[in-house]
C-alpha cells in the first residue's frame, strides 16, 4: 500500500536540471495514523483506516471513533486497502516518505464545481459557426434525437448540467520533489480541487 | 498556505543581479546548450516589461537586429541566466513600453537617466 491522505496547498512553478520551469503543485501529504485494521478474519477483506489533519473538535461518531484507539482526533477518515503480506498496527504513522522511491502517483479529490454548465464546457462540444450566418446556436446543444422513430430522446444524452464538485482521479503525474520535513509532495501539473481540497494520493496504476 | 509556496519558492529565487527596470539596456548573458558543450550567449537590448511576483516573475527585453525587432521573454529567476549587466540606465514614465515596437531608429531612443 503506497497511498497517503493529502491536501492541495496550491500552484506555482519550479526550475528543472535543463532550466526549464515545470508547473507544480504543492500538496500537503500526511502525516498519517493508522486508526484501525480490518482484517479478513474479522471484517472479510483487509485494509486500514487512516487519518489525517488533526482536529481540536470533531463531531460525535468521529471522537467515538477515536475513543476507540485513543490516538488524536483526525478531521478525515479514509479507508485503503492493504496488499497481501503488509502488516500494519493501529497507531503507526504513514507520511510523505513513502513516496520517495514512486516517479508517478495517482490523486483524487472532489474537483472545483462549475456550476450549470453547457455542453461546450462539460462535453466539449464543438459548438455552432461563429460566422456564415451562424446566429442561431453558437453554443447551443444542437439535435438532441432523431424524428417520430424512436421518438423519444436516449438515455444518456450529454446535455448541460451540474458540472464539477464530484470525485475527479488524475492519473500518472510526475513527483517532482518530497520534502520530508514539513510533510510536503510537489508534482508536476495540476490535481482535482481548489486550495484545501482533501486528495487521495496512490502510486499510480498505468506507470 | 501562501506562506509554504513562497518558502518552496525561496530556494529558487536569485539574488545576485543588479536592480534593473524597464527601460534601462541590460546584457543577458544566457546558457545554451548544444548537445553535450555550453555556451554563453548575450542578448542586448531594453527592458520592455517586467511582471509576475515570485518565482513566476519574467521580464521581456527587446533588441534590434538586422533590421527586425526581436523580444524575448526570460524568466527572472531562471538558471539559464548567467549573468545580467546593466549597460543604461532607461529614464521612461511607465513600466510597460509596449510603445516602442512601433518605433525605431532615433525615434526609439530612451533618455537616460542622470543622477
Amino acid at each position: 500500500m503506497i497511498a497517503i491522505i493529502g491536501k492541495k496547498i496550491g500552484m506555482t512553478q519550479i526550475f528543472d536540471e535543463d532550466g526549464r520551469a515545470i508547473p507544480a503543485t504543492v500538496i500537503k501529504a500526511g502525516p498519517c495514523t493508522v486508526m484501525q485494521v480490518k482484517t479478513k478474519e474479522n471484517d472479510g477483506y483487509s485494509a486500514v483506516q487512516l487519518g489525517f489533519d488533526e482536529a481540536g473538535k470533531v463531531n460525535k461518531p468521529k471522537d467515538g471513533h477515536n475513543k476507540k484507539w485513543g490516538g488524536t482526533k483526525s478531521r478525515v477518515i479514509k479507508e485503503i486497502k492493504v496488499l497481501e503480506g503488509e502488516e500494519y498496527k493501529t497507531g503507526d504513522e504513514i507520511n510523505v516518505e513513502i513516496f520517495k522511491d514512486v516517479k508517478y502517483v495517482d490523486a483524487s479529490g472532489i474537483s472545483k464545481g462549475k456550476g450549470f454548465a453547457g455542453v461546450i464546457k462539460r462535453y466539449h462540444f464543438g459548438g455552432g459557426r461563429a460566422s456564415h450566418g451562424g446566429r442561431l446556436s453558437k453554443r447551443g446543444t444542437g439535435s438532441i434525437g432523431n424524428c417520430a422513430s424512436p421518438g423519444r430522446v436516449v438515455k444518456g444524452k450529454k446535455m448541460p448540467g451540474r458540472m464539477g464538485n464530484q470525485q475527479a482521479t488524475v492519473q500518472s503525474i510526475e513527483v517532482v520533489k518530497i520534502i520530508p520535513e514539513t510533510n510536503l509532495l510537489i508534482v508536476k501539473g495540476g490535481v482535482p480541487g481548489h486550495k484545501d481540497t482533501v486528495l487521495m494520493i496512490k502510486k499510480s496504476v498505468k506507470k | 498556505m501562501e506562506k509554504v509556496i513562497n518558502d518552496i519558492e525561496k530556494s529558487y529565487l536569485r539574488t545576485d543581479y543588479p536592480e534593473f527596470n524597464s527601460g534601462d539596456t541590460i546584457k543577458v548573458h544566457v546558457l545554451v546548450r548544444e548537445g553535450e558543450k555550453e555556451r554563453v550567449q548575450v542578448f542586448q537590448g531594453v527592458v520592455l516589461r517586467r511582471r509576475g511576483v515570485g518565482l513566476r516573475e519574467t521580464f521581456t527585453v527587446r533588441k534590434y537586429s538586422y533590421g527586425i525587432g526581436v523580444e524575448r521573454i526570460f524568466p527572472y529567476h531562471s538558471p539559464m541566466i548567467s549573468k545580467i549587466e546593466v549597460v543604461k540606465r532607461g529614464k521612461v514614465r511607465r513600466n510597460r513600453l509596449y510603445y516602442l515596437r512601433e518605433l525605431k531608429g532615433k525615434a526609439a531612443r530612451i533618455k537616460e537617466k542622470r543622477y
